[in-house]
Order: structure tokens, then C-alpha cells, then sequence
């Protein structure tokens, strides 16, 4: 079986970048102490909203910026429970996921079975997409460590109760944070569904937001490190539909498990090296996951 | 107008659902005056310092900075006003750098090189030397206290606040804070001073304003006044003597012998060696500042964190590879300091809470079922004879007062008449009168022939109580010695000295 | 300007008021859901929540009501417990799908063996596998500290796709003409879950679940177990004190919650699935997670609200049929009423006041 590198290159970036864009937002997400489990139901909403557009004007980058806006709207949703009512953040996740699934399940019957218009070619005939998502890496990296937003963002999830002593407001950067990555996974689904698969099919995401929640784990909270992680994940997508394409002896159904069972093996094996290496340590913000409510 | 003021308070007042935390305040602090905010736990100094730096906003009532009117509304517009505060906790963010840290205390930090350039000269200039790049979790907490010092002074601030900034310090470090603080009293700062220690504050303070129960009761020259004096201002009344009579010494109980082991987490410590024993009848003293490794012992005495067999010995039963449950059941209680959370389930009623450590010894569960009417007798009895202030057993722990969940704690501990008892703070954040019930508790523990470890960064606490003191540096444990004669400066230099504050000297 | 006051300990009436007033701000707020899409709402509702008990089809769709509601709460039960201690195992689902496979696995190995302990066996099989699959997270995040919360929901993918194979390859039933899918169990007497009284629905799956629901409520209210699960949950170093071991507790949690998925998963597929399939997993496994909520974690309440939300499924199914209204309303359904829950949710913790400003 021949395989050309940088066809399986150009394959790799594709197969990535919905991750990629789903796991910067949700590292935005995280490293302001938020943890959202929404991020399938908000993949879903971007890929649904995305197409949609995409498809009535004939227009696929109008389609990415419905999607992010999208995305952003539904994760207001989750914004309003946790941090205006205060719920717990791992059931609101999961409730705005299983209610993305549904509202695009729901909503997405006229657009069963139609073809998306197509896109023009990026620079190095790579989409444009991609590279937007490959520029976003520096830039996340840039604005969460060389500016002063993001240096509050950092104080606010690292510990909120002295990030509002120090008069930083709490609410509101995650609320902003929030919304970043809303529109950054409504990006990621939309890319599956104009891009990718160039349909919309219910349940299209298949897991991919999951996915994109380990990644910020295995990235150790960087950009960089979900860079990486974009690019295993990837890599291991293209090798698998590689091999279904070349006719191994293995069924099929088995092989299209390798993406899943991947992403537990990475997992395993950076939370392993967080946990028993001293001076790796974790990188997890300190206020993940918990709520922060002052009495004034 | 008299004298020139830097702050001022006219009539201050702030409520909270059942709380009245401050009434009808005034004050004034002047220029270079080193002013001290005394007052028991809950006497509303914390609420009173939030409402000058804004992150409380008064009920009614005005104040005043440099006689212009102040109302910040947030902590930013305080510091821009003037003024700056370093806290007691949270107000770093170990993460993150030293640089990262200042620079987010600051309204206008300059760009990356020169702030790190500035930290390093100004840090200098004070003698508390910092390296801006290191992350604060690699630091000492007298180093943390030098980045919160260090943020307030870039900001040239009028009016610095400092929430009870030696409860982490050594006495030899808290002596070159006061000379850092002096420099910046002389320079024209005024500086408010929270604390209850009454000996630094009279010490080392030009002034004296006394809260109670949320009201102004005296404001003082504090040299002009005798200790006892102060803290019968503080208390409202006499304080209430201690009996430590009748007890003696008899056989060994405890044995704790090469105790190692390593930190739990990054900012924990680790055991090194560690070797006691305790008699019965006896109270050990084991004094330390904050994060030398006392939360760590005690969760290796009580069984949360099991050790190398033959390292925990109860009376010739080694204890070390047990969990807290079998080391009850032998008789080895613990009481650990974080009431909230630790020693009781917040949530819980206090019904519920007795099944935490009572269930095996006063037969609470049997057979892994749980007899709820013996746990709610246990309850009520532990309230009748600890005098624990409460409208009822099914009240959640959460709703209690620091005094009287630590009188509920201490005391569901104590009746179950256990043959050693250890316990870590046991009066810390408690008003006078529940602090001298848990201690005279604890003695008559003792005297009824039982064994008890006090764990304590308060000295006098140890003092009174122990009849031998060891010092807990960096997870090592002293020898002990007879509390007897023991004086302050013996006990600074056991406890480590001016470690970290010295090496900065050189 | 209104003001948020922690309450000092939950309140008893809101933590049943606040399940209530979300069923009532969901039926609301997917009434309008409908009216937009151009539907009557009033129909709508009454099509999903009235028509299913007491409508014209009411005597086929009741003894459904039992049906969908016994994997729900079998499954429910066991996550509450798992919630209660803040593990949170999401990856019931799959757990179910295990629990189906290795379950008929039994059976199909068998065929045509008839002796009275095949069910049985069948039934230790089930657990057997959905516990397994559950100690898979469990032992990662012990051995490893691996998130339990993303390990087990990949497992859900990763069951789904064992799933397929079985139905397209070990499993595939030899005198299927070639369709995909495994023997039809129903139609083999020893290994089948058979209605057990005509007419209500009620397998031996209903009985495991009210099981379920009695055990559950013992284990959480009178053995010390269960309250080393709650203190665990609010307040893991105070558990820790004491002696509550979080290794074991976690084995604990995410073991048994998946045991009853995996049998929840097996009186299905021996029940009213009737064999394995690449579509075995519908559902349950995430539906089940809103049933803990909304039943409040409690058994009972888990036993109530698994009730209800079986009524969704059987009415949605009722109006996609008459009002064709899309099949994927139910979902928006249980999702809306999950999010209403959880904001309403304040209340307990909460009370509100108005502050007066000066």
C-alpha cells in the first residue's frame, strides 16, 4: 500500500481541525475555571446552524459565522446555570449536551439529504478553515500568557475568591470565556458538516466533543500541547480509515473504535505522568469546576 | 480640624442575615502611624478592612481618605484612591509567577521586562529580596507575604492594610516585618494592623482601636496598657482561669517511632523521621508555623494516611497500617483542624455528624446499620455537657458558630473516652469563652487518664496546656522539653527561627 | 437589586417543589417550542402527558409506561449513588450495551439448551458484564487518576461499535437469512423475559427496578455505606476522616452502577429488544442521568421520575404518530427539563432577597 506523507499530511490537518477548534475554546473555558461538558451539544448546534446557513445562501463562510454565533448563544445556556444559578457545572454540561443532540436532531429534518455548497480552496490548496485554526493556536497562546486579559483569565480560574479580592469580576470573564468557546466548537461541528461529510446527518459529531474535552486534559492546559493532541487524534483518524480503505481483516466496526480507544490510552497516560511525575505536575487551573458566589 | 488623617471612619455600620458585623464605627488613622485593629474572632475587623478596600460596601455611615470622601466600589477604585491591602489568605495564585502575581494587584503595570526590573530593585531596597519569574507555589509563606507586601508597595499606597500577617511567620520573622513596616510608617504611610496577638500589637503599634461585637469599645495608646488590660477590653469581662491540676504521669500510651513520609501534594510537607511518645495523664505540646507539616501528622496519628508497620504503636498494638476506623475502635481519636469540612460534614445535621467517628465506640452502628435514635442521643449529649449553642441536634453543622461546632467537635471526641486524643488547632478562629472550655476539656481529659497531643501554632495556647513542647520544622520533630520555664524567644528558635528571612539578609 | 443568601441547610419544600415547577416550566416553555414550529400546543402536551394514560391507544400504551420505565430507573438508581459521591460514571449507555452482549452471549452460546437456570445464569452474565465495563474508569482513575467522566463516556462509543460487530459477525443469527442482528430471544422459551402479567408490561426487569429502588433506599438512609457515600460527596476529606478509602469507594460506585446497567441492558435485549442489534443502545443509559436528577438523587424520587419520563417517550412516540411532530422532541423535552431542574435548583440552596439600597 503506498501512502504519500503529505497527502496523509493534508488528511491529518483535515480530520483535526473540528477537534482542535472545539479543545482551544474549551482550554479558554477551562483555564478561566470553568468546566464544560456541553461541548458535543455545542458541536452539534455549530455543525447543524452552520450547514443550515451555508446551505440557504449558498455562502460556507457565512455558514462558519452562524455556527460560531451559534455556538456561542447555546452555551449561554449553560452560562446562565452555573454562573447566574449557581448549578452544579458537570450536570449543566451534560444537560446542554444531551439538549444540543436533541434541539439539532429536532431542527435538522429539512436539511437531511442535501449537499452543501461547495468551499474554494485555501492558500496551498488547504482549506481555509484549517488554517484559520492552525493561526489560532499562537493567538490563544498569545492572548492567554503576553496580555493582560488573559492574565486575569488565568487569575480567575486559578483561584477566584483572591481574583475577587482583588477586584477582578468573576461573572463576567466567564461569561466571556464561555462564549469563546460556544462559537469555537460551533466552528469545530460546522466544519464537519460543510467541510467534511458535506452533509448533515443526525448525530454527526460522533464523540468529537468528548474527544476534544481529553484533549485539553492530555495538552496539560496549553495551546501548544492541543495542538499536539489535535494532530494524534487526527493522525489516528486518517491511519484507521486508511486501513478500512486498504481492506485489512479487521472489521470495520472494530477499527472505527481506534479514535475512542486512543483517546482513553492518551488519557491513561498523561494523567498518569500528572500524577506520578513530581515535577511534571498538573497544570489544571485550581478553580476548576467549582462555583464562585460572593456575599458583598 | 485637629490633627491631619490619612482614613477616617464616621459611624460605620454593615448588617448580614442575623448579624449586625459592624455598628456606628469611627476611627482615625494618621500619617505614619502604625494603627492596630484589635478584636476577637468575629468582632468585625475582617468586614470592617473589606468595606475600606471595597469588596463590602457599608449599610450606613461615611469615610474618608485624606479628607476626601471614600466609597470605593470595588477593590480597583480603593486602589486607586490610595489604598492597599495584603491578606491573611487566598490572594496569590500559586500558578501563576511572582511578576503575574503583582502585576494583577496593580491598576497600570508596566510591560513584562520592567516590572520584573522594578520588583527586583524595589524588593532590594526593603531587604526582602524576590525573583519575579518563580511561581508561588515553589515559595516559603514568609516569601508569599513578601510578594503581597512587595505588590502593595509598587503602588506607593497611603493607607496600607494588613490583615494578621504573622499568624504564618515565626516570632524572628515577624520582628523584621514590623522593621519593614516601621520604614514605611516613617516614609509616611499609614498602615492599619489587624491581629488578636496582643503582645506584638503593644509591641510594636502607635495606636489601638478595640472592636467587640462590631462596636468601637476603646481606642488607646496600647503601650500605655497592660495585656491582661487589653484583652479584658477585647473579651468584655474577666478571662476565665485554667485548672491544670491533678494530673501525673503514668505508663507509655502512644509510641510513634521513624515516622517518614512524603507530601501528599505539591504544597504539602513531608514526615521526616518523626519519634514521640506519650504517657498517659500527659499533654504534649507540638508547636509550628503553618506548613511545617502539622496537617500531615495528624492525618498519619488518625489513620487517614497509613505508614511503615512499627511506626504508630498503641500500647504494644501497632497501629500503622490501620484506618481511622480500627484505630478507634483501639481507643487512638483525632480531631483534625478544618472543622468545616474535616472534622464535621458541613451539610450534615449534627445528628449525622456523630456517625463520623462515634459509630463504633458508643455502638451507633452495628453491624453496618445505623441506630438514628442512639445517634441523636449521642447528639443531644454531647450538646447538654459541651454546652454547645444550638436550637437542636438536627441543625446542619454549617449553621453553628466556629466556638460551638469546634465545643460539638471536640467534645464528641472527648466522650468517647478515648486512651489518646490528638488534636490540631483546636481553639483556632474560636471566641475566648468556647477557646477556655475545649482547653479546660481537654485537660480534664488528662486528668482522667487519657493521653493528648495538642498540635498548635497559637504558643500561649501551648504553653498553658502542655507539660512537654516539641516544635514541628519542615516535617522534622523536635526532642521534647519540659514546658516548664520555656520562653518565647526558646520557642522562636526551635520552630526554625527567621529561616528564609535570614538567607534573604545575605 | 436582588440578593443571593445561602440558605444553612437544603430546603425540604423546594427540594420537592423545584421538580415540579421544571415539569411545569418545560411543558411551557415546549408549548411554545410547538406553537412556533405550528403545532397546537395544547394538543401537543395532552398528545405526550395525558393521551399515553388515559387516551383512546391508552391500553397499549400503558403497559409500555412499565417498560420504558424499568431500564430507566434500574439504571438511575445505581448512578445516584455514584452522583451522591461525586463520581460521576456517564457512560451508562455503554455499560447497558455490555450488559445485552454478555447477557445473550449466555443464551446464544446455549442455544437450544432449555433448563430453568439459563435466565438466571443470563441475568449474572448481564451484571457481571455492565459491572466490568463500569470498573473499567473506575480502575484508571485509581491506578492512573484518569478522569472517570471521559473514560466512561468513550467506553459508550466503544460498546456501541462491539455492538455492531456483534450483530454483523459473531452474533449474526446463522438462519437470518443474512440480516444483521443475533436469534430473536423472545423466541426461545428458557432464556426469554416474558411479560409477566398480561397487559401490564411487566417483566422480570420491573421487578429487578423496584428491587432496585427498595435496595437502593436501604443502602442510602439506614447503612453506614450509603452515608459514606454523602459525606463523600459534599465533603471527601471530612469521608476520608472518617475512613471512608476513595479507591474503594469509587470501585463501589462505578461497579454497581454499571452491574444494573448491564442488567438493565440484558432484560432488554432478552425482553422487548429481543436480540442484539447495531441499535441495542437507545438511549437509556443518558436518559437515565435526568431521571437521577430529577428524582433528587433519592430512590424514590428516581422511581417518580423515571415514571415520567417513560410517559415522554411513549407520548412523543404518540405524536410524531398523530401530529407529526419530530421524533427527536422528546430529547429537547428531557433536555429542557434537566436545564429547568438545574436552574430552579437555586432555590433550595438559596434564598432570595431584595436588598435595599441606599
Amino acid at each position: 500500500m503506498m501512502i504519500d506523507p503529505l497527502s496523509v499530511f493534508l488528511l491529518l490537518l483535515g480530520a483535526s481541525t473540528p477537534i482542535l477548534f472545539a479543545a482551544l475554546g474549551e482550554l479558554v473555558v477551562e483555564r478561566a475555571g470553568v468546566l464544560n461538558l456541553g461541548v458535543e451539544g455545542m458541536m452539534i448546534t455549530g455543525a447543524l446552524a452552520g450547514f443550515g446557513a451555508a446551505y440557504s445562501t449558498g455562502n460556507p463562510f457565512l455558514g462558519f459565522l452562524v455556527a460560531a454565533c451559534a455556538g456561542a448563544a447555546i452555551s449561554m445556556l449553560f452560562a446562565a446555570l452555573t454562573q447566574v444559578f449557581l448549578a452544579n457545572q458537570v450536570a449543566s454540561g451534560l444537560a446542554l449536551t444531551l439538549f444540543g443532540l436533541g434541539l439539532a436532531a429536532m431542527l435538522g429534518k429539512p436539511f437531511e439529504g442535501v449537499r452543501a455548497p461547495a468551499m474554494p480552496a485555501g492558500p496551498l490548496r488547504i482549506n481555509w478553515i484549517v488554517w484559520l485554526g492552525l493561526v489560532m493556536v499562537p493567538l490563544v497562546w498569545w492572548f492567554l500568557n503576553r496580555t493582560r486579559s488573559g492574565l486575569i483569565l488565568r487569575a480567575v480560574g486559578e483561584n477566584h475568591e483572591a481574583a475577587h479580592a482583588l477586584g477582578y469580576n468573576i461573572r463576567l470573564t466567564r461569561l466571556a470565556a464561555i462564549a469563546f468557546g460556544g462559537a469555537m466548537a460551533g466552528v469545530g461541528g460546522a466544519f464537519i458538516s460543510i467541510a467534511t461529510v458535506l452533509q448533515w446527518t443526525e448525530g454527526m459529531t460522533a464523540g468529537a466533543g468528548w474527544i476534544a474535552l481529553a484533549i485539553v486534559v492530555f495538552s496539560n492546559w496549553t495551546a501548544p500541547g492541543v495542538l499536539a493532541g489535535a494532530w494524534l487524534f487526527g493522525g489516528v483518524t486518517v491511519l484507521q480509515l486508511r486501513l478500512q480503505a486498504a481492506g485489512v481483516a479487521v472489521p470495520v466496526q472494530l477499527l472505527s473504535m481506534a479514535p475512542y480507544l486512543a483517546t482513553i490510552i492518551v488519557l491513561v497516560a498523561i494523567s498518569a505522568r500528572q500524577k506520578f511525575s513530581r515535577r511534571a505536575g498538573t497544570g489544571a487551573p485550581g478553580s476548576l469546576g467549582t462555583n464562585f458566589h460572593a456575599l458583598r | 480640624m485637629a490633627e491631619p488623617t490619612v482614613f477616617r471612619a464616621e459611624g460605620i455600620g454593615k448588617s448580614y442575615p442575623g448579624v449586625r458585623a459592624n455598628d456606628d464605627v469611627s476611627f482615625a488613622v494618621r500619617p505614619g502611624e502604625i494603627h492596630a485593629l484589635l478584636g476577637e474572632n468575629g468582632a468585625g475587623k475582617s468586614t470592617l478592612v473589606k468595606m475600606i478596600y471595597g469588596l463590602v460596601r457599608p449599610d450606613e455611615g461615611r469615610m474618608f481618605l485624606l479628607d476626601a470622601p471614600h466609597a470605593p466600589h470595588d477593590p480597583r477604585a480603593a486602589r486607586a484612591a490610595g489604598v492597599a491591602m495584603v491578606f491573611q489568605h487566598f490572594s496569590l495564585f500559586d500558578a501563576l509567577t511572582v511578576a503575574e502575581n503583582i502585576a494583577l494587584g496593580m491598576e497600570n503595570p508596566p510591560p513584562r521586562r520592567e516590572l520584573a526590573a522594578r520588583i527586583t530593585q524595589v524588593s532590594h531596597d526593603f531587604g526582602l529580596p524576590l525573583n519575579p519569574a518563580r511561581r508561588i507555589v515553589t515559595l516559603s509563606a514568609g516569601e508569599r507575604q513578601r510578594v503581597e507586601i512587595i505588590r502593595c508597595l509598587l503602588q506607593n499606597p497611603r493607607l496600607l492594610i494588613m490583615d494578621e500577617p504573622t499568624s504564618v511567620l515565626t516570632p524572628q520573622e515577624a520582628e523584621l516585618l514590623f522593621a519593614t513596616l516601621r520604614k514605611l510608617a516613617e516614609a509616611g504611610t499609614a498602615i492599619l494592623y489587624i491581629s488578636h496577638k496582643l503582645e506584638e500589637i503593644r509591641a510594636h503599634c502607635d495606636r489601638a482601636t478595640i472592636l467587640r461585637h462590631g462596636r468601637v469599645v476603646e481606642s488607646c495608646d496600647p503601650r500605655a496598657h497592660s495585656a491582661r488590660d487589653l484583652a479584658a477590653m477585647m473579651v468584655g469581662g474577666q478571662m476565665r482561669q485554667i485548672d491544670r491540676s491533678g494530673r501525673q504521669a503514668g505508663e507509655v500510651l502512644l509510641e510513634v517511632r521513624g515516622l517518614s513520609m512524603p507530601a501528599p501534594d505539591a504544597e504539602g510537607t513531608a514526615l521526616k523521621d518523626i519519634a514521640l511518645t506519650l504517657r498517659a495523664g500527659e499533654i504534649l505540646g507540638i508547636g509550628g508555623v503553618a506548613g511545617n507539616g502539622q496537617e500531615e501528622l495528624l492525618a498519619a496519628l488518625s489513620g487517614e494516611v497509613a505508614s511503615r508497620p512499627g511506626t504508630v504503636t498503641l500500647v504494644a498494638a501497632d497501629l500503622s497500617a490501620k484506618g481511622p476506623e480500627p484505630r478507634r475502635v483501639a481507643g487512638l481519636l483525632a480531631a483534625p483542624e478544618d472543622r468545616l469540612g474535616h472534622a464535621a460534614v458541613p451539610d450534615f445535621s449534627l445528628i449525622e455528624n456523630t456517625l463520623l467517628t462515634a459509630g463504633a465506640r458508643k455502638g451507633l452502628v452495628r453491624r453496618g446499620l445505623i441506630d438514628h435514635a442512639a445517634a441523636r442521643d449521642y447528639a443531644l449529649a454531647v450538646i447538654r455537657d459541651f454546652d454547645v449553642r444550638t436550637p437542636g441536634p438536627h441543625v446542619a453543622a454549617r449553621a453553628l458558630s466556629g466556638g460551638n461546632l469546634q465545643k460539638f467537635v471536640i467534645g464528641r471526641e472527648v466522650m468517647q473516652s478515648p486512651r489518646v486524643l490528638v488534636v490540631n488547632q483546636p481553639t483556632w478562629g474560636v471566641d475566648a469563652g468556647a477557646a477556655a472550655a475545649v482547653r479546660q476539656s481537654l485537660l480534664d481529659l488528662a486528668r482522667r487518664g487519657a493521653g493528648v497531643i495538642v498540635i498548635s501554632q497559637d504558643l500561649d495556647e501551648l504553653l498553658e496546656l502542655s507539660d512537654r513542647f516539641c516544635a514541628l520544622n519542615e516535617g522534622r520533630l523536635s526532642p521534647p522539653v519540659p514546658t516548664e520555664g520555656l520562653t518565647l524567644d526558646r520557642i522562636g528558635l526551635m520552630l526554625g527561627g527567621a529561616h528564609g528571612m535570614e538567607e534573604a539578609r545575605i | 437589586m436582588i440578593q443571593l443568601v445561602p440558605r444553612q441547610s437544603a430546603s425540604n419544600t423546594w427540594q420537592i417543589a423545584t421538580p415540579l415547577l421544571a415539569v411545569l416550566a418545560t411543558m411551557i416553555t415546549g408549548g411554545l417550542l410547538f406553537a412556533i414550529m405550528g403545532h397546537n400546543p395544547v394538543a401537543a402536551i395532552r398528545t405526550i402527558f395525558w393521551d399515553p394514560l388515559f387516551g383512546m391507544a391508552s391500553s397499549y400504551s400503558r403497559p409500555q409506561l412499565l417498560v420504558k420505565a424499568a431500564p430507566l430507573i434500574l439504571i438511575a438508581s445505581g448512578l445516584a449513588i455514584g452522583f451522591r459521591a461525586g463520581i460521576w460514571n456517564i457512560g451508562a449507555e455503554g455499560q447497558y450495551i455490555m450488559g445485552a452482549i454478555t447477557g445473550a452471549a449466555v443464551a446464544l452460546a446455549l442455544y437450544p439448551l432449555e433448563a430453568w437456570w439459563l435466565f438466571p445464569a443470563m441475568v449474572a452474565a448481564g451484571l457481571a458484564g455492565g459491572w466490568a465495563w463500569g470498573m473499567i474508569p473506575a480502575l484508571l482513575r485509581n491506578w492512573f487518576g484518569a478522569s472517570e467522566i471521559l473514560v466512561s463516556l468513550m467506553l459508550v462509543y466503544v460498546a456501541q461499535r462491539i455492538a455492531a460487530w456483534m450483530a454483523f459477525g459473531p452474533m449474526r443469527n446463522p438462519q437470518g437469512m443474512g440480516f444483521p442482528g443475533s436469534r430473536n430471544l423472545q423466541q426461545y422459551p428458557s432464556a426469554s423475559n416474558p411479560e409477566l402479567i398480561a397487559g401490564t408490561g411487566a417483566h422480570w426487569g420491573v421487578v429487578a427496578a423496584a428491587f432496585a429502588v427498595l435496595a437502593t433506599w436501604f443502602l442510602m438512609s439506614r447503612h453506614i455505606r450509603g452515608f459514606h457515600v454523602r459525606a463523600a460527596g459534599t465533603a471527601p476529606r471530612a469521608a476520608r476522616f472518617a475512613g471512608v478509602r476513595p479507591a474503594v469507594l469509587v470501585a463501589f460506585c462505578l461497579g454497581l452502577s454499571g452491574a444494573l446497567a448491564g442488567a438493565a441492558g440484558l432484560f432488554e435485549v432478552a425482553g422487548p429488544a429481543g436480540q442484539i442489534t447495531d441499535r441495542i443502545g437507545v438511549g437509556y443509559g443518558f436518559t437515565a442521568i435526568i431521571v437521577a436528577f430529577l428524582g433528587r438523587l433519592h430512590p424514590v424520587g428516581i422511581l417518580l421520575a423515571g415514571l415520567l419520563l417513560a410517559l415522554t417517550y411513549i407520548g412523543g412516540e404518540l405524536a410524531q404518530l398523530t401530529m407529526g411532530l419530530p421524533a427527536a422532541s422528546v430529547q429537547v423535552f428531557q433536555g429542557m427539563l434537566l436545564f429547568f431542574l438545574l436552574g430552579f435548583d437555586l432555590l433550595t440552596r438559596y434564598q432570595i432577597r431584595r436588598r435595599i439600597t441606599a
